[in-house]
């Protein structure tokens, strides 16, 4: 007697359990091969079926039955090698006869926690509905009663500062002969500030991403900077950076982050005497939207040879950063010491400035750091933003949304006459439909000084496949098609740094236009509109109290 | 657009010139108001100059609550003026009209004018809080040498109105602003031109950047910056910020409401100390469209646009006697007799500076520093 598991197939999965299904098409399949080829992660295979095809033939057609052997393309139905749905199958079908549908009646969180480990992945909140700052509307159009502002055609300055600023009743100034004068003999520490654009690509490491998407997106930056005048930075995220780019004039195009696992900081340190240009900032990551309560997360599969060389660890192992600096007793002592040590380390002549996750204590940090002298910004990161790798149950369920939070934070400072200060970065679901710019203005017009993009710049500039169904999201695994988030030298050569470099530098060409398409109709142009929230509105009363705007419907 | 019109001259002059200015200026509908700022006060003030002067309006209730408070604040009241008010159709009225001179309080007379202006401001906004429930008390100033008088309607109206065409009060220098297309609800504190210890400015144009100026301004913990009935009150605020509390000179406001491009200021002589100003003051720049006309304690007048020079302006006059208009033809009223190809039309980067007594007018480029 047969035993019962392999009658009835119990204890196996089928395929509507499954997120997505892969729908292939006999018909139009020329078995090339490609699909089963290309897929990241084996969830389908060529194989092979017995038919039993009816047929009738001659004169007297007769039906006859034979049975035939078909080669197929199958889906797997083993939980490690569910469909991720990237659809690299389709992109590469020269027939459109394959495509993975998502499966809305999905049972997979039920199932992804095989021995015992539970579901990790890479990507963003699994939460497809539009945020906060998707509903937000630019309501103030003074265009109706003024001369307009043209943005084809007047002068506007999209820029914004990164760095400590005094109050003026602090500057070291006098009057000399009716001028104004800067007093040197003063004393008085006047802390560095940049002048940069206010979206800067916020800190993905490499190892996270991939040499080649690194080194687009640093190509980009450096373009956008010496062709184009505009001063985009990018943050380099934990684990360090080349020694050649660390030893470069374009240094001041980066800023270098220290995080609890000080990954790559060996390396940063031996570089500091032979640098020849300051970096734009030092970042001191406390947290991440993504994954509040957690460190850095760096899988063994990506920890290859350049990354073992820069960050000085060996291959192949996991890089878990703890959640918190372990070498410091509690917060305030850690962003106390950490920030006058680094600000110290470039002779106070760069502004370092922490990071932390969206939450509930955000404002005391804040307070924290408006009574530090040497802190040189805050940036905070909600739950939207992405992450390489984390716990599923970090990502879906936990963190706090940037709108509010960078609200609250803003009005805070606005009580205490300190908004201009101490810059606000928000982070976290910048651009998350793709809405870069409106997005970016609303933070704007709501207290950031400046936002910080990840997940956008990866889909604009290399077309990752990730969205909030749980699309791909398998950056943590090294398997990444696109071959942004992988250190397989297999995957990351299809992406070509070049191109990554133009679209970057498209996007933020296109992006300024469209800024200046929000600020203009506003009356907005010299200066950038932080805080002006009385040009927002939104359609939901409860949201419009929460964040000291205009309801409007 | 709103219509400005100031006049600054060595001799004492009516306000009526300022209102046939207005009128000259008119296009459209009008009259949601006209405020009129005076210094350097003639006639029967010329002898009390160095007492403070209360200007508003009150209800026949709100003298009495106006009187209790003086008198038990130590104030003793040594002349009052008022307007011989006429009915004018269209117009109306308030009980109560005035502009009042007081001596100080007896333990205040030798203190320094710093700790006289404290008190003058605290009083004048208890004084408006007294009254601000129902508009039983409406003050505008309360300050040696400034008389400020303030109402609903249209200017030349409001001029027969007051019977200022044959009043005395006369003043050497006066602003008067003139609301065109906005609405009748106002309150009069959105009157300009709006007064704080002895600055001055009165403004045509929205300000789209007011919001976060006037956070800015109220987080500066300094009792004078309330009101903002109006979104231009802030560019007065601005001013006192910038030359009295900061102790700017004067021609540093165009590098706080419009600051330069680093590129551009890199080329100042002083680019060091603009760059930190630029910075530490980034949320007073306004955008504009706005035209900005105002006066500092000792006289001086001046007129600055926006960084695009979306409002324009006119300046122009004889030695002892310039306007300072929003349009050509309120200079044309003003001062008839003048030459007419050295008025100044100010660009974007220029700020017109009229000394006192109106002896020389000076433009200072931002450009150039």
């Amino acid at each position: 007697m047969e035993p019962a598991s392999r009658l009835d197939n119990n204890h196996q999965l089928a395929l509507k359990d499954f997120p997505y299904i892969v729908r292939w098409r006999d018909d139009r399949c020329k078995r090339c091969g490609r699909c089963t080829a290309v897929c990241p992660v084996f969830a389908i295979e060529p194989s092979v079926v017995v038919k039993r095809v009816l047929h009738s033939e001659g004169p007297m057609p007769e039906p006859k039955a034979e049975r035939r052997v078909e080669t197929i393309v199958k889906q797997s139905n083993d939980i490690d090698r569910y469909c991720i749905g990237c659809a690299t199958c389709a992109l590469v079908c020269p027939n459109e006869a394959i495509e993975p549908e998502y499966n809305p009646a999905n049972k997979f969180n039920f199932h992804k926690n095989k021995g015992g480990h539970p579901y990790r992945r890479g990507g963003r909140r699994n939460d497809p509905a539009p945020g906060t700052l998707d509903k937000l509307k630019f309501s103030r159009i003074s265009m109706l009663t003024d001369p307009a502002l043209d943005a084809g055609r007047h002068e506007f300055r999209i820029r914004t500062y990164l760095g400590r600023i005094l109050p003026a009743d602090e500057l070291p100034i006098q009057v000399v002969n009716g001028k104004l004068n800067v007093n040197k003999k003063s004393g008085v520490f006047v802390p560095p500030v940049r002048e940069i654009y206010p979206i800067m690509i916020g800190s993905m490491s490499i190892g996270a991403l991939s040499p080649n998407m690194w080194e687009g997106l640093a190509m980009g930056v450096t373009y956008l900077n010496e062709v184009e005048g505009m001063p985009v930075v990018m943050a380099s995220g934990e684990g360090g950076m080349p020694q050649s780019l660390l030893r470069s004039r374009f240094m001041k195009y980066f800023i270098p982050q220290i995080a609890s696992g000080y990954f790559g900081w060996d390396e940063i340190v031996r570089a500091l005497p032979h640098m020849i240009e300051d970096p734009c900032a030092i970042e001191i990551k406390y947290g991440q939207g993504a994954k509040p309560g957690d460190g850095g997360l760096l899988m063994a599969h990506k920890v290859l040879k350049l990354i073992s060389e820069i960050r000085g660890v060996p291959m192949g192992v996991d890089l878990p950063s703890p959640p918190t600096h372990q070498t410091k007793y509690s917060i305030e002592e850690a962003v106390a010491k950490m920030i006058q040590s680094m600000s110290m380390a470039w002779g106070f002549r760069v502004p370092v400035y922490p990071k932390i996750s969206g939450s509930h204590s955000a404002k005391s940090v804040l307070n924290n750091l408006i009574r530090n002298p040497y802190a040189g910004g805050l940036s905070i990161d909600g739950d939207d933003g992405g992450t390489g790798a984390a716990y599923n149950v970090s990502m879906d369920t936990m963190g706090h949304p940037i709108a509010s939070n960078l609200r609250e934070c803003y009005l805070d400072l606005v009580a205490q006459g300190k908004q201009n200060e101490l810059p606000l970065i928000a982070a976290g679901g910048v651009g998350k439909k793709g809405n870069l710019a409106t997005n970016t203005a609303s933070l704007i017009m709501l207290g950031a000084s400046c936002v910080s993009i990840g997940k956008y710049i990866m889909q604009a500039a290399a077309g990752c496949f990730g969205d909030e169904y749980n699309r791909c999201n398998v950056c943590n695994l090294g398997k990444c098609p696109r071959g942004i988030t992988t250190q397989d030298p297999r995957l990351y050569r299809r992406l070509d740094p070049d191109v990554v470099a133009q679209r970057v530098v498209e996007v933020f060409k296109s992006v300024d236009i469209e800024l200046k398409k929000i600020f203009a109709p506003m009356g907005r142009s010299t200066e950038l509109p932080i805080g002006m929230s009385d040009a927002l509105s939104i359609d939901d009363p409860a949201m419009a109290e929460r964040l000291k705007i205009k309801y409007n419907c | 657009m709103c219509r400005l019109a100031a006049i600054t001259s060595s001799d004492y002059f009516s306000p009526m010139e300022n209102i046939l200015a207005l009128e000259t200026m008119k296009e459209g509908h009008d009259g949601s108001g006209m405020g009129l700022m005076m210094k350097g006060m003639g006639g029967e003030f010329e002898e009390l100059r160095e007492y403070p002067i209360l200007s508003g309006i009150c209800s026949e209730a709100g003298v009495k609550v106006l009187d209790d408070y003086m008198n038990k604040a130590g104030f003793k009241l040594k002349y009052t003026w008022t307007p011989k008010t006429k009915t004018v159709r269209g117009i109306e009225g308030r009980d109560n009209y005035f502009a009042r001179v007081y001596d100080y309080p007896d333990m205040y007379k030798d203190k320094p004018m710093e700790i006289k202006e404290s008190l003058l401001l605290k009083t004048r906004l208890s004084l408006r809080d007294l009254g601000r429930a129902d508009e039983s008390i409406i003050v505008f100033t309360f300050y040696p040498d400034i008389v400020a008088l303030k109402e609903v309607g249209d200017p030349l109206q409001l001029g027969e109105f007051f019977g200022l065409e044959k009043s005395s009060l006369k003043a050497k220098i006066i602003f008067a602003q003139g609301r065109q297309n906005t609405n009748y609800a106002i309150n009069l504190y959105a009157c300009h031109p709006f007064f704080l210890q002895g600055i001055c400015t009165m403004t045509n144009g929205e300000n789209t950047a007011f919001v976060p100026i006037r956070e800015y301004l109220t987080g500066r913990n300094l009792p004078g910056y309330v009101g903002y009935n109006s979104d231009s009150e802030v560019f007065c605020h601005i001013l006192h910020y910038t030359y009295k509390k900061l102790g700017y000179p004067l021609h540093y406001y165009k590098d706080v409401i419009t600051p330069l491009k680093q590129e551009d200021i890199n080329n100042r002589s002083d680019a060091d100390a603009v760059t930190y100003l630029k910075r530490s003051l980034r949320p007073l720049c306004i955008d504009g469209p706005n035209c900005v006309i105002g006066f500092t304690p000792d006289g001086t007048c001046f007129m600055v646009q926006d960084a695009k020079k979306l409002r324009p302006g006119a300046v122009g006059g004889v030695k002892g006697k310039y306007g300072l208009m929003s349009e050509e033809c309120g200079l044309e009223s003003a001062v008839p007799g003048r030459d007419r190809d050295s008025d100044i039309f100010p660009m974007k980067f220029d700020m017109v500076i009229i000394k006192p007594d109106a002896k020389e007018v000076v433009v200072w480029n931002q450009l150039h520093g």
